[in-house]
């Protein structure tokens, strides 16, 4: 049984449809990616996990259980933990608060334990643990991001961008986080990136979206190799900028 | 009579004078600060303006009239409490703030969470209407004409030689002082409260990390509607309470914006500033102008400084 299922998830902002009927599975242990265009949706399909936004149809279940019409913060006391997009910390409390809220749903004696592994993790937050997050650079926010959500010790992590706006040496040292955290704190991941390169390196099994549906779906390392992948996302042909043509204008996928 | 003299006394009386109406300024400041808190608070947490916040402080007032008149007719069967000067109004004010409490509760779960998405002028006129609610059922319940809260604090006086200082007055200002001081507390160092500061400063965040959003919204109705019910229950001894008396909620609108319309000291800083200029504009200036001077000091601090004293820091994305 996999840990995460979603099973034709429609989502709308307003009148507007997101997500198209999406399915996907992500099992214990493994780190799941989600790749596509900018708008593809991904966000949302993150946001409708962690009950953030509300499925029109379909049903999400986790470990078997129908979290589907669940309040968020019930999704993330079942172990549900979420990076945002875009750095969101709680920008006048301190650090020390933002990762202390992070385990807001526990109330177990370890907390304080936890609170030294995520500065272990990340050392260049252990220096500022009491400065304001808003003041920290966007990289230490990201991080905090990161530290926030392994607080509540999650049985599954959604990352959304992780490295998004990071230099070229901090997003190395986010996915070999990433991949620390897998491995040894056994978190599976549910990871959307742009930058394909990683996610794929990082990932074992890898869905593509576009325009709210998932038009592909394989293990990373046929998806490396997979021809359209290539020229899309991590433009190996000389036209290949991503998102300029779209995947129907050549195949029918569905 | 040497003249020295009694330029001498002269001056002393203006000193005097002028302490006078600085401190009839700093409570009725005071109780500008307490509503503005409210206005503030639930505003922070929702972005919602409660344009009801001085109307709350009405029904509170009102309620803890009808709850010391019950809690005066039980403790004349108790032997040790009936004997108690004040029992009565102390029981009746906690239990004021319970009972607003939950009336802040009930507000937010029936009339504005099933606003939540809706466009904000449409919640400013459903509290504005909120208002007028509160307005007709306590007139309906309590009647129109004004009626005095029995406080232990209405009418003594200390006399610091020559300063006339009303026990009311002091009532307002360490009430409001306990009343900052807990809230301070509260946010600063438990763990709901700063779950609270959280929530309002960044929702999605807040949700991702299992705060139950919700029910941090509804507690902010609670507490801000229970501060409320404290302002008019201290400042009852003083104005007498009628159905129509929380129309000062909008010198506490201007004394929140005054503040900066998002800090919880700016609040207070803002009532009191609103309410120290009143007595003295009151004396100085011709009769009318005291009544709107706390628009005079928004509109002055709009052109001047329109962040307000304590602008608020919070950069809302979009
Ligand atoms: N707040 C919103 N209101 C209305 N439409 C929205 C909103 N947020 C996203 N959308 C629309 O929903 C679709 C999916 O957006 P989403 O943010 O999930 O894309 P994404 O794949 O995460 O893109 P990106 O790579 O840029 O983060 C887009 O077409 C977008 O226009
Ligand atoms: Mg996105």
């Amino acid at each position: 049984m996999a840990l995460l299922e979603l099973r034709n998830i429609e989502t709308y902002y307003g009148p507007i449809m997101a997500i198209r009927g999406v399915s996907l599975k992500v099992d214990q242990s493994d780190i799941v990616t989600i790749l596509g265009a900018n708008g593809a949706g991904k966000t949302t399909v993150l946001k409708t996990i962690s009950a953030a936004m509300e499925a029109q149809k379909g049903s999400v279940t986790f470990e078997g259980v129908d979290i589907t019409a669940l309040d968020p913060d019930r999704v993330a006391r079942l172990g549900i933990g979420h990076v945002p997009e875009g750095r969101e910390v709680f920008p006048f409390l301190s650090v020390d608060e933002n990762l202390r809220m992070g385990a807001y749903t526990r109330s177990d004696a370890d907390i304080g334990a936890d609170l030294e592994l995520v500065y272990d993790y990340f050392p260049a937050l252990a220096e500022d643990r009491s400065l304001a997050a808003g003041f920290l650079s966007g990289g230490q926010q990201q991080m905090l991001a990161i530290g926030r959500a392994l607080m509540l010790r999650p049985r599954l992590m959604l990352l959304d961008e992780p490295s998004l706006g990071l230099s070229p040496i901090l997003t190395h040292e986010i996915a070999g986080i990433v991949k620390r955290l897998n491995e040894e704190q056994e978190v599976t991941m549910l990871l959307v990136e742009q930058n394909a390169k990683m996610a794929l390196d990082l990932g074992d099994y890898g869905y593509v979206m576009e325009n709210g549906r998932i038009v592909m779906e394989d293990t990373c390392q046929r998806l490396k190799n997979a021809t359209d992948i290539k020229e899309f996302y991590l433009g190996m042909k000389d036209q290949g900028v991503r998102g300029r043509r779209r995947w129907k204008q050549r195949k029918t996928w569905r | 009579m040497p003249r020295v003299f009694a330029c001498r006394t002269r001056r002393a009386h203006t000193i005097l004078e002028t302490l006078q109406l600085l401190i009839i300024g700093i409570s009725q400041g005071c109780v500008y600060g307490l509503i503005a808190l409210g206005f503030v608070l639930i505003y922070k947490a929702t972005e919602m303006v409660n344009f009801a916040q001085g109307d709350m402080m009405m029904l509170g007032a009102f309620i803890a009239f009808s709850l010391i008149e019950a809690f005066d007719w039980l403790f004349a069967f108790v032997p040790v409490l009936g004997a108690l000067p004040g029992a009565s109004f102390a029981f009746a004010f906690l239990g004021t703030l319970l009972v607003m409490a939950a009336f802040g509760v009930v507000l937010e779960r029936g009339v504005l969470r099933p606003m939540i998405g809706e466009p904000p002028f449409a919640v400013l006129m459903l509290t504005i209407g909120l208002g007028f609610v509160l307005r007709a059922v306590a007139g309906a319940i309590w009647g129109n004409q004004p009626r005095a809260l029995d406080s232990p604090f209405a009418g003594g006086t200390f006399d610091l030689g020559g300063l006339i200082i009303g026990y009311e007055n002091v009532a307002i200002v360490v009430g409001t002082a306990l009343l900052c001081g807990a809230l301070y507390l509260f946010f600063r160092f438990t763990r709901i409260g700063i779950a609270m500061q959280a929530a309002s400063q960044n929702q999605l965040a807040a949700f991702y990390v299992g705060i139950p959003v919700k029910r941090v919204f509804a507690l902010v109705w609670a507490i801000s509607a229970a501060i409320a019910a404290a302002a008019g229950i201290l400042v009852a001894p003083v104005n007498l309470i009628d159905p129509l008396m929380g129309f000062i909620g909008i010198k506490a609108f201007a004394a929140a914006i005054v503040g900066g319309f998002g800090s919880l000291p700016g609040a207070i800083v803002g009532g009191l500033l609103i309410g120290i200029a009143e007595p003295f504009v009151a004396l100085h200036l011709p009769p009318g102008l005291s009544e709107v001077s706390a628009f005079v000091i928004l509109l002055a601090m709009l052109v001047v400084r329109p962040q307000g004293i304590f602008p608020s820091l919070q950069q809302k994305k979009v």
